[in-house]
């Protein structure tokens, strides 16, 4: 039926290589996700659907799962806003151009969990610079990452500093391929900044923008080694985030068995959601 | 008008950069310091503020039984991310090839949904495959070892070398392959003396993807790894326990983010040049 020649000289290393390593496991996660795996009783034995039952009531994993909504699609978005504005500011000439744009895109070149671990150096409460730095203007210290909501700031703020390198260095390649009439036409009709990035670039960008956004999203979704060093998940379960409530259950508590149904549900909701997410962005702005 | 718009405009540049800069610059001045040096606040400026030492990067060579080596894991760190970057290009660069050029079919499955196959991959959270890679590994004897991790971050890199490498080759007339078909090559030779040459901006772009987010994983090397082998960013978050010695803690760090400080001049280039739009989109 499949006779071999050399197209799948090509394919079929990488696609094998692929399937090998990611499909085993997915199964073995399924299968293991309907039994009672632990660190009492390791094996496979068959529990019927009672991890996804009690799942379905675990409010924890709910409360984690809308948590990372939120820091995702909220840090994503000021990613956006920002990795917008440094592109726009270092798209045409200015002085030290190549100086700047190198260190635009330093932050996503270095180690997340690295630099969250200096991050959290700095937002020591006593002994780091971020509340000396404030005080300085005159602001009283902030408790970075003891207080629930402060603690969610910051780790958005470290997610920003790490990530909107990413979204400035798609924005900005983006803006460099754009072509050159649109503008010409727009001075011609006498058109300001303003009504010149409204009318010509930002609808010219739209559909780079949209795929920076969903990259951006889907990497988002996986969030958790920030988390990990920066708050572990505090304090209380304030920053835990789907990922590393899996992590808690699974690596930590080793039920095993719990986490893989915990981990597929997890999974098929993100695809099902960024899915829908990337139809309706599609649709709505990049019909043309 | 004018003056105001361009004096916002570089207040803005100096004011990110800034936060750009914060943690480097942070790291920087507390390698130099001290337990003295740091329990006393923050502090910034050496002589004036604090006494600097070289403590900090003294302790990241082992001596005789003492410090914390850092240069084991960095060569673990090394080995894996290339062995891994190349093996994912490779094998990336060929699928992508095919994908780009040939029409393959499997019942319903066609070339888009192949390609999708691979790009979807990055969707997946590493904690749904840390606990079947673990048991995997355990399996095949390759848990806690350079080569178990080699062939976890090829599962991680292979998606990003193929989805920069079918856009770039979509990107690259079929007149090329054709002519040098009509000049007598079969698709393979083809591939091997005319396409490769002419793709090695694309092939670049690709490698620097798969060093950076292989270099940068944190996650794998530190649920498959314990004892005998140990990469560099699991080494370095080590020393964030309970008595943190923030000196050689920053030293550490700043040596493990160094090499791909490098990497962002070299993704400007390309930026530069026009290669970086095609290759990423």
């Amino acid at each position: 039926m499949l006779k071999l020649n050399h197209k799948h000289f090509f394919l079929l290393p990488g696609l094998i290589v692929l399937v090998a390593i990611i499909i085993f496991p997915l199964l073995f996660t399924l299968r293991v996700s309907f039994s009672s795996w632990d660190v009492v009783k390791p094996g496979l034995d068959w529990l019927g659907g009672k991890n996804y039952g009690r799942l379905f009531v675990d409010m924890r994993f709910w409360e984690a799962l809308t948590r990372l909504s939120m820091m995702a699609v909220g840090s994503v978005l000021i990613q956006y806003v920002i990795g917008f504005g440094l592109a726009l500011l270092v798209w045409r000439d200015i002085i030290l151009k190549r100086f700047v744009r190198v260190l635009f895109l330093v932050p996503m070149m270095t180690t997340p969990v690295i630099m969250s671990v200096i991050w959290r150096t700095i937002l020591h409460e006593s002994l780091g610079p971020a509340n000396d730095i404030i005080q300085l203007f005159g602001f009283e210290p902030l408790t970075w990452l003891s207080t629930a909501r402060m603690a969610m700031v910051s780790v958005i703020t470290v997610e920003v500093w790490q990530w909107t390198p990413f979204m400035f260095l798609l924005l900005l390649a983006g803006l460099l391929s754009l072509p050159n009439e649109p503008y010409m036409a727009a001075a011609i009709d006498g058109a300001g900044p303003f009504r010149t990035f409204f009318s010509v670039t930002f609808p010219l960008m739209a559909p780079i923008s949209i795929g920076a956004i969903l990259i951006r999203l889907i990497e988002a979704s996986k969030l958790m080694e920030t988390v990990y060093v920066l708050t572990s998940g505090g304090p209380g379960t304030a920053t835990e985030t789907s990922s590393y409530y899996i992590y808690i259950r699974g690596l930590r508590d080793y039920q095993i068995g719990y986490a893989a149904s915990l981990s597929l549900t997890y999974l098929v909701i993100m695809i099902i959601s960024l899915t829908i997410i990337a139809k309706v962005l599609t649709y709505k702005f990049a019909r043309n | 008008m004018k003056t105001t718009y361009l004096l916002l405009k570089y207040l803005a540049i100096l004011l990110w950069s800034s936060f750009v800069a914060l943690p480097f610059l942070w790291a920087l001045t507390t390698s130099f310091k001290t337990a003295n040096g740091v329990t006393g606040g923050a502090t910034y400026i050496p002589w004036l503020q604090y006494e600097p030492s070289l403590e900090g990067w003294k302790v990241l060579v082992r001596t005789g039984g003492q410090g914390i080596d850092i240069v084991a894991p960095y060569i673990s760190s090394v080995v894996v991310t290339l062995s891994a970057s190349l093996i994912s290009l490779a094998l990336g660069t060929l699928a992508a090839y095919g994908l780009s050029r040939f029409s393959y079919r499997l019942g319903f499955v066609k070339n888009s949904d192949i390609t999708f196959f691979f790009i979807s991959q990055r969707i997946m959270p590493p904690i749904v495959l840390a606990i079947p890679f673990f048991l995997m590994l355990q399996f095949l004897g390759l848990l806690d070892t350079i080569a178990g991790l080699i062939l976890v971050y090829v599962a991680l890199l292979l998606p990003i070398a193929t989805w920069v490498m079918v856009d770039f080759f979509n990107n690259v007339p079929s007149e090329i392959d054709e002519m040098a078909m009509i000049d007598g090559c079969n698709p393979i030779e083809a591939f091997v003396r005319v396409i490769l040459p002419n793709s090695l901006p694309g092939i670049a772009v690709g490698g620097l993807f798969c060093i950076i987010f292989g270099w940068n994983d944190f996650f794998f090397a530190f649920t498959l790894t314990f004892t005998k082998t140990q990469l560099l960013p699991v080494a370095v978050v080590a020393l964030n326990s309970s008595v943190t010695p923030w000196w050689s803690l920053s030293a550490s760090a700043l040596v493990s983010v160094a090499p791909l400080v490098i990497i962002a001049f070299v993704v400007e280039r390309f930026l530069s040049s026009g290669n970086m739009a095609g290759a990423i989109r």
